[in-house]
């Protein structure tokens, strides 16, 4: 063939782009794109509430009635410790980022999915969409905050210069929830079990992370093997941070913020990778 | 660098049948257990719907894409506008470029009209600010000011269409993308398109048009690329190249029709059309068809393996690539409970061709219930329908009357002429002139 010459030229040229210089046109176009994303978290904010007689309150009722439940199931009927704080507000600081991050797993694992029509008609970074959908939570968690500021001066909770980490905590939960979620949002292009896989994960996670109960109920061998999950520093810091006396368990913050860099740094290259046949197979 | 789209050796294979495209990881495993060496797709599984395209565009040039259905056209598209990436090769578009591969990409009908300007907007690629300044004019566009802050979920399906077109028209790119957008939406909204685009043209703006419709890529463009098979066929001055396109229908024409030489092919093959025939009432061959007359047409074709319940569909297009009709035996509801390997042949009775003079051209299909296509052939004959006295008055009949005739006829007696059906009879008398 003729033309054989020239697809080996141009093959050299693909292989070639794939160097550093392509990450940074990805960044700089995902911040060419940064708008797209503000009105991505715009429509998913302002859609999920439409058309409910509740409206932005059930980004209250959500945490507060389980927070409720665990209370009467856990505190009165099985006798939970909570390392000597009031159970509702040792479970309720608990459940904030864990409702955050579970439900920012499932809206991202499923984004690709649900926006098909823009992935296969427009261009745009990819990676725009699972983000969005990862950021999209921060609303419902800022107004659950709200609660557990009142909850704290109801208690008398006083705070600590701890506070200080409560910021940092957020940050890596969020990178968290973007690496998990990215991971399950590029497997749901190509593999539809994803969509049954996520509740599923999604529960047997809470099982695992000390948000009903405190780690310090796990036996002292399987404590390591507990913080492996990312989610157990994290969610034990958060709750350390804004309750004082509780001592942060820097170890635990320490080893969950390495988990979460690790997470979120595999989910990106597993996305970059596999985001080229996303508009093709899904 | 002076071209403002540089396309070089583009190819995109994909892979067609069932390895690969696994969905759930259950059948990914079983594929992998069966088939434990075979990591992609199987050599005979893959096609190539863009090969070794090259071209290039100056700034401003407005170009209109034409070619058959499945030639690649929209694959090309997607490719240009980075919604896939190229097997290899290599695109270079100077500027913003801006995709229109579908009217309203992204809205969400739960938000208003206002709402989904902005989110479509941001959607194509432009800025907050843009969006704000344009706003007005894309609603008065769309013509929906009454409309603008209702859910468009309350919107008919035209409003829908004309505020995407609205905020699409408002597009401040150097390179355009479009596909077939102009197929839907009323014939003036069509014009106003046409418009809109034909001042793109004005203002600089680089357009690769991809359209069904010869007549608005003659209008619009003055250069077409004709491509088929993922390979461009020929590119050159619109008028001469859309000649070209479409001289290759004519070729088709005649009573009868082989398609045996046909090599490539679409389709799993299991039944493959081997021709087709007219045929009048008698069933005798038949080279002239007249508008409104009894027509027969027989597609023959080969069974190489058995299948149940085929169904069989002829198409009719205008030689603008409208479809008029598509007849087939699902739509009928006629069962064929299976075909055996062999050969054999099935009509389609038209009872009367009410087709204004013109030529049409038919593609056929047979598939199995699902979507599995056995064969198919896109724009394989012509039917030239001859003009006929169908209203008996004598008068011809013209192709600039419309696309059909309907059995049909005046009654004018509520106009007092109870006695009298002909019209002409009751006008008055011109005197003759008489010359010399």
């Amino acid at each position: 063939m003729g033309s054989g010459k020239g697809i080996d030229r141009m093959v050299q040229v693909m292989v070639k782009q794939s160097g550093l210089s392509v990450s940074g046109e990805w960044f700089r176009e995902f911040w060419h794109y940064r708008e797209l994303f503000y009105f991505l978290v715009w429509r998913d904010v302002k859609v999920r509430y439409k058309q409910t007689i509740f409206g932005v309150a059930w980004a209250i009722i959500q945490p507060f009635v389980t927070m409720v439940v665990f209370t009467l199931f856990f505190r009165n009927l099985a006798n939970m410790p909570s390392d000597g704080i009031p159970y509702p507000i040792f479970s309720y600081s608990a459940l904030l980022p864990w409702i955050y991050f579970s439900m920012a797993i499932n809206t991202a694992g499923m984004s690709l999915v649900m926006n098909r029509p823009l992935l296969t008609k427009v261009y745009f970074p990819r990676i725009v969409i699972p983000t969005s959908a990862t950021l999209c939570g921060l609303v419902d968690f800022g107004i659950a905050s709200v609660v557990l500021l009142a909850m704290m001066v109801y208690y008398r909770v006083g705070l600590s210069w701890e506070i200080l980490l409560w910021p940092v905590l957020l940050i890596l939960l969020i990178m968290l929830s973007l690496g998990v979620g990215m991971i399950f949002a590029s497997l749901n292009v190509r593999y539809r079990d994803v969509r049954h896989a996520l509740p599923f994960v999604t529960q047997l996670w809470l099982f695992v992370t000390p948000v009903i109960y405190p780690s310090s109920i796990i036996p002292e061998v399987y404590r390591p093997l507990l913080s492996l999950n990312p989610l157990t520093g994290l969610i034990e810091g958060f709750r350390a941070s804004l309750l004082p006396g509780q001592g942060v368990d820097w170890s635990a913050v320490g080893m969950s913020a390495i988990v979460t860099i690790i997470i979120f740094v595999a989910g990106t290259m597993y996305f970059r990778k596999t985001e080229r046949t996303f508009a093709d197979i899904i | 660098m002076a071209y403002s789209i540089q396309v070089q050796n583009l190819s995109k294979q994909y892979c067609i049948g069932s390895s690969q495209m696994e969905t759930t990881i259950r059948e990914a495993l079983t594929s992998l257990i069966r088939h434990p060496l075979r990591r992609f797709c199987e050599k005979k599984n893959h096609i190539w719907a863009i090969k070794d395209v090259s071209f290039n565009v100056e700034p401003g040039e407005v170009i209109g894409v034409i070619g058959r259905n499945g030639a690649g056209k929209s694959t090309l598209l997607k490719l240009l506008s980075k919604i896939t990436f190229p097997t290899y090769g290599a695109v270079k578009v100077a500027g913003r470029a801006a995709s229109m591969l579908e009217v309203g990409t992204g809205f969400h009908s739960e938000l208003s009209g206002r709402e989904n300007i902005y989110l479509n907007g941001s959607i194509l690629g432009m800025k907050k600010r843009e969006i704000d300044a344009k706003i007005d004019k894309i609603i008065a566009f769309a013509g929906v000011e009454k409309f603008i802050d209702m859910p468009i979920k309350r919107y008919s399906s035209g409003m829908e269409l004309r505020l995407g077109f609205a905020v699409a028209a408002h597009l401040d790119a150097d390179v355009l993308f479009v596909d077939e957008v102009l197929a839907v939406g009323d014939t003036e909204f069509q014009k106003k398109c046409l418009n809109a685009m034909g001042d793109m043209r004005g203002g600089g703006r680089t357009v690769l048009f991809v359209s069904h419709n010869m007549a608005a890529v003659e209008n619009l463009c003055r250069r077409a690329i004709w491509i088929d098979s993922g390979q461009i066929v020929r590119d050159g001055p619109a008028k001469k190249v859309i000649e070209e396109y479409l001289s290759t229908f004519k070729a088709t024409r005649g009573a009868g029709m082989d398609f045996e030489t046909i090599t490539h092919r679409r389709g799993t093959g299991e039944i493959r059309f081997s021709g087709i025939e007219f045929l009048d009432e008698n069933h005798q061959s038949k080279n002239i068809v007249c508008s409104g007359e009894r027509l027969t047409i027989r597609l023959h074709y080969r069974v190489e393996k058995k299948v149940s319940n085929p169904h069989f569909g002829v198409e009719i297009f205008t030689d603008m690539g409208t479809l008029v009709a598509s007849l087939n035996t699902w739509s009928s509801g006629v069962e064929i409970p299976y075909l055996n390997p062999g050969k054999g042949y099935i009509d389609l009775n038209i009872e009367a061709l009410n087709l204004m003079t013109s030529q049409y051209h038919l593609s056929l299909w047979t598939s199995s219930v699902g979507p599995t296509k056995y064969d198919q052939l896109d724009y394989c004959a012509v039917l030239e329908v001859e003009p006929s006295d169908f209203y008996g008055s004598g008068r011809g009949m013209e192709r600039k009357f419309g696309l059909f005739l309907f059995p049909c006829h005046w009654k004018i007696s509520g106009m007092g002429h109870e006695a009298s059906p002909i019209l002409s009879q009751e006008r008055v008398p011109v005197q003759p002139v008489i010359s010399e």
